[in-house]
């Protein structure tokens, strides 16, 4: 299946609570092996299945998850 | 501006002076001897009249609380009490003075420690001239001695609250709360608009238009850096005060042997004390302290070289004498009279304490 | 990053709202808090209230909330808040004045503060976020600490001979005449999060309309406090702390929801 959406992820900012991994209903996050500035590491897309939910931006305490979805 | 003679009691000119000095909102608790400061308000209805918001609430730490709410907003809001409210209303003026919000505080005291008696007492002074609450910052204070000059402080209270960003108090007794005088009162001044707030206080939280940042009031600071030049500001506030605020009336200080230094009641009994002593021959004069803080160092020092000895008048067990003889460096003798607990005392006593402490000393 | 041609203005989908500021919040990684305060600043964001907003902001872990939204707020003193926010809101009756409390703040050091401005109906928004510890202070027991739960003054477990029990501080205050909505929901799924948004917005409607006092409780997270990861921490709040503290409706428009 195409993927149609997408995430952008501020990963500076990112504390890699992993909330959004769980939040995901395709299982397109996981946290990263780098770590940000501040040692945490961040959540990125691995896998090109993103729906442009959002959920995963819903559930993010930070807000550092922007979503886009083709129209 | 037009005058209109009333009389009333002190409580009530505090009431009346709120509703006729433009004030938003008073948040208030019961307690004796000050109850009638709200009753007469809810009874007036200003929110009729002029849009001010009465609200009686469930504790003087409520009250004081709400006071900084409507403060933190550019509202001008007071609220009243005695003693045993006061002293719960501690943490609000600490806040208030912390996050540098105007606001009037109306202490009619009664006698303590604890829940103590209803009756005239001064021995809040320490509290409400020393911080009383924790941290370093002052209110200032206002001592009215007539019902008028409660009616008077109340208006400028707001001046000075808003020129400095600071609490007031108004530090009255049991007595000037309950006696009724004769009190001119003057035209309604009207509530400020929002446009008059924004320009009058426009740091305050009265919710962020497009054109600037938001506002934060608070007194809350954790770099340790910062809040010490935040209390650096404090202090040059509170010196700036003391050069431009200091009030004080002095009552046939010129060519005294004797001074008299008391507020409020005791400034009145004081009064006919130095006039009995006249009768027995003695120059006697009376400092009335009007301002407690600041406090008019300066005035007692220039006395202190220039007479025999003073006398701090005052219902309590001695607190402001502790300030006299500081400002006065030990120059002269300078003792204490005062009865406490709720006692008044009488002119008799007063004469006669300064004749057996200064006259009398050898 | 997959699909970098569709990261395009007309395809946005979900963006940080402009009514947070750019400070990176303090809170620990997973924490309720943050998420909460992102909905509530996207719902003044949608009603367009942003310059009537005024937040009061307690003391706690949420202590530093104004520092995230973009509107007007003041810092009360610790359990001050709904004070604070009823002399806001009588002397300003077209802002919308909410608090921002955690269960410290709110149902124990603010308790009278608390159930008199719900008591009195003001017309104001409580947010009220439960996470059963008190997050600032390091993890101690806090009014809404279930039974048997560990903390830093529970070190062997909340005791009821000792500590009392849990506060349902919610069931109570939808007792009292003066609140209009009263409702308890959580941050922890998406789903969970858009109810929760949608309460949210609901009380400040109410707060348009001059209902009276409306209420939403959050069940939240305490990570540190509970010493847990912040996946682990969601699935012990759904399974330990939803069974004391259930989701749902309590009271809706002034009225009590039948169970």
């Amino acid at each position: 299946m195409a993927a149609k959406g997408t995430v952008v992820i501020d990963k500076e900012r990112c504390k890699g609570c992993g909330v959004c991994i769980v939040a995901c209903p395709k299982s397109v996050l996981a946290l990263a092996k780098n770590v940000n500035g501040k040692g945490y590491n961040y959540s990125e897309a691995v896998v090109d299945e993103c729906i442009g939910c959002a959920s995963c931006a819903m559930v993010c305490p930070d807000g550092v998850i922007t979503v886009y979805k083709a129209k | 501006m037009a005058k209109e003679l009333k009389l009333m009691k002190g409580n009530e000119a505090i009431a009346e002076a709120a509703i006729r000095s433009g004030c938003d909102g008073y948040f208030g608790y019961p307690i004796t001897p000050q109850s009638e400061v709200m009753e007469h308000l809810m009874a007036e209805k200003p929110w009729e009249k002029t849009g001010m918001v009465v609200l009686q609430a469930e504790s003087e730490t409520s009250s004081i609380n709400m006071v900084y709410g409507g403060a933190g907003v550019g509202k001008k809001v007071m609220t009243s009490s005695s003693s045993p409210g006061i002293s719960l209303m501690q943490e609000g003026l600490t806040y208030l003075a912390g996050a540098e919000l105007p606001a009037i505080v109306v202490n009619v005291v009664r006698g303590g420690p604890g829940l103590g008696t209803i009756q005239p007492s001064q021995a809040d002074y320490f509290q409400a001239t020393k911080g009383g609450g924790h941290g370093d910052y002052q209110l200032f204070v206002l001592a009215p001695a007539t019902v008028q000059e409660m009616y008077d402080f109340v208006f400028l209270g707001w001046e000075i609250a808003f020129k400095y960003r600071n609490p007031v108090m108004i530090l009255s007794d049991g007595a000037i709360g309950q006696v009724m005088e004769k009190l001119y009162v003057g035209d309604y001044v009207p509530r400020w608009t929002d446009e008059e707030l924004r320009k009058n206080a426009p740091w305050a939280s009265f919710g962020k238009p497009t054109d600037r940042k938001h506002h934060i009031i608070t007194s809350l600071e954790l770099d340790s850096a910062k809040q010490e030049l935040h209390n650096h500001k404090l202090q040059a506030k509170y010196r700036e005060m003391e050069e431009k605020e200091v009030r004080f009336e002095a009552i046939n200080c010129d060519d005294a042997d004797y001074i008299f230094v008391a507020y409020g009641s005791s400034a009145r009994i004081a009064e006919k004390a130095m006039q009995l002593g006249k009768e027995k021959g003695y120059k006697i004069g009376i400092l009335r302290l009007i301002t407690l803080f600041p406090f008019p160092k300066k005035k007692i020092a220039e006395l202190s070289t220039k007479v025999k000895g003073m006398l701090a008048v005052e219902m309590s067990a001695g607190q402001m004498v502790e300030d006299v003889r500081l400002a006065a460096e030990f120059r002269c003798p300078i003792e204490h009279y005062g009865r406490y607990g709720g006692i008044i005392h009488t002119p008799q006593e007063v004469l006669e304490a300064l004749e057996e402490k200064i006259i009398k000393r050898k | 990053m997959f699909n970098q041609d569709i990261v395009k203005p007309e395809n946005l989908v979900y963006k940080r709202t402009e009514v947070l500021t750019d400070n990176v919040m303090h809170y620990c990684p997973g924490c309720g808090h943050g998420t909460t305060h992102r909905i509530i600043a996207e719902v003044i964001e949608e009603m367009g209230i942003q310059d009537k907003a005024i937040c009061v902001a307690p003391v706690g872990c949420s202590v530093l909330a104004y520092n995230y939204f973009e509107v007007d707020s003041l810092g009360a003193a610790h359990g001050r808040a709904p004070a604070l926010a009823t002399a806001i809101q009588r002397l300003n009756p077209d802002k919308h004045t909410f608090t921002y409390q955690g269960d410290g703040d709110l149902a124990a050091i603010g308790t009278a503060e608390t159930i008199h401005a719900c008591n009195r109906g003001e017309n104001i928004v409580i947010i009220f976020i439960n996470n059963g510890i008190y997050g600032m202070t390091g993890g101690q027991m806090a009014p809404t600490t279930l039974v048997g739960m560990k903390t830093a003054t529970t070190p062997y477990g909340r005791n009821v001979e000792l500590n009392g029990y849990p506060l349902q501080i919610t069931e109570l205050l939808a007792q009292l005449p003066g609140t209009y909505l009263v409702t308890r929901q959580s941050v922890h799924t998406a789903a969970a999060v858009r109810k929760t948004k949608k309460a949210i917005r609901q009380a400040f409607e109410n707060q348009k309309n001059k209902k009276g006092t409306s209420f939403v409780e959050v069940v939240s997270n305490c990570n540190s406090g509970w010493k847990m990861p912040a996946t682990k921490a969601n699935e012990w709040m759904v399974e330990n702390m939803f069974a004391k503290y259930p989701i749902g409706d309590i009271k809706v428009d002034g009225e009590l929801v039948q169970k």
